[in-house]
């Protein structure tokens, strides 16, 4: 692997239909990458689905797996996608199960640290749900260890190309 | 209309002509369509247009279909059950993709509702297949069964051509429902390539233009866009000697005054060590694999490469420096670049490359001279190319009589010379040559084949006489897999390991046992003889050619060397 190696974003435009992702996956695997994450949804054009995968490569040989993949037949768009010219978003379900000596104000305030939002409660446990960028979630998951972690679900990266806002460049929400 | 009878009226509506296949359990509903439509006299086509050649192995039916699609230059289509029928398809399939040739397997599956179950001669060939194919069917209503069959004709014959598969469950076949037959498919995310980019078009005449030591390098895209007569122009326009690789053997006349031959692994010695010397490389339709270049850092390290191929994803692939690249068909591509360079080169000469060239050419030419007098490999290989017919067509099997055929034997016209030179698949030729001469029945087909790749699909002997598809098939018998052989002679210390075939079959008494004529020649007279009475033979003849297990392929190109490193002998 060349030194440019680096976590890297494809957004694909694809029918939304079975053997679509088994296509692909198959193609990236073929090509021997380690998919680091997928995440796959409807898109807003009914019959078709957006995938979102993030691998970690070089330039040469990513270019090359993109154009596979823009090949296949069922994929109607494929872009490339950095942190720079895209909103990348995660979302990541973790569960805690606080226990002495940690306080629940001081769960409480790191969680609003990130802002989480506690989606379920039990006697024992709380589930946090909580958004953002790749690095976010895994600064919360690590400080997460602190306080009792349970559980992590997480989505895997989706994103899409940020549009030109000015000629200096994007503007950054 | 029920769902096979759809499969055979949507073949037959796209004028397919032939299928080679073999029947069982869950195809059964098609071939019971197809009886309709078979001429049990086994003569030619019949008024119905619709013939079944019966393989005696699924693999081999998969080839059939794809020596058919080369030599005829239309789909070539096969069939086979479920389970182990459609596994056996699978070599014949990956052959076809990494020659990129368009072929069409029809496939059985079990019941829809039995989908998963692990049925009876189940197996996920969807699955299985999506490595080897560009794309795969599996209608599951009657009613999409027209659409899967003709978007699969059309999907493998578009742009690079490559295998389509169509897996049908067997309640599909049988059902009956109303079918409508579309006029049209459309994939907008698979549209015909665009025209070649006019601007592209123009950087790269102005770079052959202006360049002083030109080569083309053809592959087997061209060959597949049936380029070769814009090839030719465009060479003869430019003054540019043409060489291929192994794939693009036969693009370019070999008897052609420019032509430099294959260059590669086993390519011509001389051939090789020119390539470095040039200033521009137009590679087109080639995907410059390490069999054709040797270590691509040792390559062409201060050559300008323009790379044109009608698959954007080959570009860069192999060859990772900058390129200036062009995603196009290659006749259309040439077609372009001829009208750019016409005016351009009005009056110039390039003598000096020209003559350098074609000094070339000249020694390496003398590797298709034989002297004819004993019958080692390469003798007999020369000596073929003298007996036969300009327009016979050639298919090979692999190993070291195919390598033997790279360096020896003259391709001349279009269309005439076929191997699996991608996937490297013994066992093609013999098939692959009974779909071509059922794509050209009027021409003489010869298999130049050995002894172990013989082995793998002789059975298609029993085809050729059942069906009246007579080739000759011409072994280099030296009781050896002689291409491991080789390499164990030369890489691993003589250590022959699992390459004797020792007691082969007398393969005279086992062709004449199929029905085939058969002839053990020792001589070079006897050979002429042999090879005229099988032209002119109606059935199938085997030519049982003695050599020596100790004869090498020379010169070769050790794996990861580069091209001026090649070993003489």
């Amino acid at each position: 692997m060349n030194e440019d190696a680096q976590l890297r974003i494809i957004s694909a435009l694809v029918e939304h239909k079975p053997g679509v992702l088994y296509r692909i996956s198959n193609l990236i695997r073929r090509k021997s990458f380690n998919i680091e994450s997928i995440a796959v949804g409807p898109a807003e054009t009914p019959g078709l689905a957006r995938m979102t995968f993030t691998m970690f490569c070089d330039y040469g040989r990513f270019d090359q797996v993109m154009k596979n993949i823009d090949n296949l037949i069922d994929v109607r768009s494929v872009q490339p996608l950095e942190e720079r010219n895209a909103t990348v978003r995660e979302l990541a379900l973790v569960k805690f199960s606080p226990k002495a000596p940690v306080t629940r104000p001081e769960v409480m305030n790191y969680i609003n640290a990130f802002r989480g939002n506690i989606v379920d409660m039990s006697s024992d446990t709380l589930t946090v749900e909580v958004s953002g960028d790749s690095d976010k979630i895994n600064a919360f998951i690590n400080l997460a260890r602190n306080f009792g972690l349970k559980q992590v679900a997480r989505t895997g990266a989706v994103a899409l190309s940020r549009e030109m806002i000015t000629q200096a460049g994007n503007v950054k929400w | 209309m029920s769902g096979a009878q759809a499969v055979v009226e949507a073949l037959r509506r796209e004028g397919v002509e032939v299928v080679f296949g073999y029947p069982g359990g869950a195809n059964m509903p098609i071939y019971d369509a197809l009886y309709d439509f078979q001429n049990f006299q086994y003569t030619s086509l019949n008024e119905k247009g619709l013939r079944h050649v019966l393989a005696r192995h699924e693999q081999s039916a998969a080839h059939m279909a794809d020596g058919y699609a080369r030599a005829s230059g239309r789909v070539g289509v096969c069939m086979a059950t479920s389970g182990p029928g459609a596994t056996n398809l699978m070599t014949g399939l990956a052959t076809a993709y990494m020659d990129s040739s368009p072929v069409v397997a029809i496939t059985g599956q079990v019941a829809s509702y039995m989908l998963g179950t692990d049925a009876f001669q189940e197996t996920d060939v969807v699955g299985m297949a999506t490595s080897v194919t560009k794309y795969t069917f599996q209608p599951l209503r009657v009613r999409d069964v027209p659409y899967s069959v003709k978007a699969a004709l059309y999907l493998a014959a578009a742009r690079r051509p490559q295998p389509v598969l169509v897996d049908i469950p067997k309640d599909v076949q049988q059902n009956v429902d109303e079918v409508e037959f579309p006029e049209r498919v459309d994939f907008p995310n698979y549209q015909p390539l665009p025209d070649p980019d006019p601007t592209i078009v123009k950087t790269i005449s102005r770079a052959v233009l202006g360049a002083e030591r030109p080569v083309i390098m053809a592959g087997g895209g061209v060959k597949m866009a049936n380029a070769y007569r814009e090839l030719q122009t465009f060479a003869e326009l430019l003054m540019a000697p043409v060489v291929t690789s192994f794939m693009g053997k036969g693009a370019f006349p070999e008897n052609h005054p420019l032509s430099l031959g294959c260059m590669g692994m086993h390519g011509s010695e001389r051939t090789n060590k020119l390539i470095p010397e040039c200033d521009v490389f137009l590679v087109i339709g080639s995907r410059l694999s390490d069999r054709t270049t040797g270590k691509i850092e040792k390559f062409a390290p201060n050559i300008k490469v323009i790379h044109i191929d009608a698959d954007k994803a080959e570009i860069g692939k192999n060859y990772r420096l900058p390129v200036v690249s062009l995603v196009a068909d290659a006749k259309k591509a040439l077609q372009a670049l001829i009208r750019e360079v016409e005016a351009g080169m009005m009056g110039r000469q390039r003598d000096t490359w020209v003559k350098r060239a074609q000094e070339v050419v000249a020694l390496a030419r003398t590797e298709f001279d034989g002297n004819g007098t004993y019958l080692s490999g390469v003798e007999t290989i020369k000596m073929l190319r003298r007996f036969l017919p300009p327009k016979t067509i050639v298919t090979t099997e692999v190993g070291q009589h195919q390598m033997w055929c790279e360096q020896h034997f003259q391709v001349i016209e279009p269309r005439t010379f076929f191997s699996s030179g991608g996937l490297g698949t013994m066992g093609f030729g013999f098939p692959a040559a009974l779909g071509a001469k059922v794509a050209k029945p009027d021409r003489p087909v010869f298999d130049i084949a050995g002894d172990g790749s013989f082995m793998m699909t002789e059975n298609s002997l029993a085809t050729s006489i059942e069906e009246q598809i007579p080739v000759t098939v011409v072994i280099l018998n030296n009781r050896m897999l002689g291409m491991v052989a080789q390499w164990q002679r030369h890489f691993y210390n003589r250590r022959y390991s699992g390459v004797n075939l020792g007691r082969s079959p007398d393969f005279v008494k086992l062709a004449e046992s199929y029905g085939a004529e058969a002839v053990r020649v020792e001589t070079m007279p006897e050979l002429e003889c042999a090879v005229n009475r099988a032209i002119s033979s109606p059935v199938t003849t085997v030519i049982d050619v003695p050599i020596s297990p100790e004869e090498n392929v020379l010169p070769m190109l050790p794996p990861g060397a580069g091209l001026k490193e090649m070993i003489i002998g």
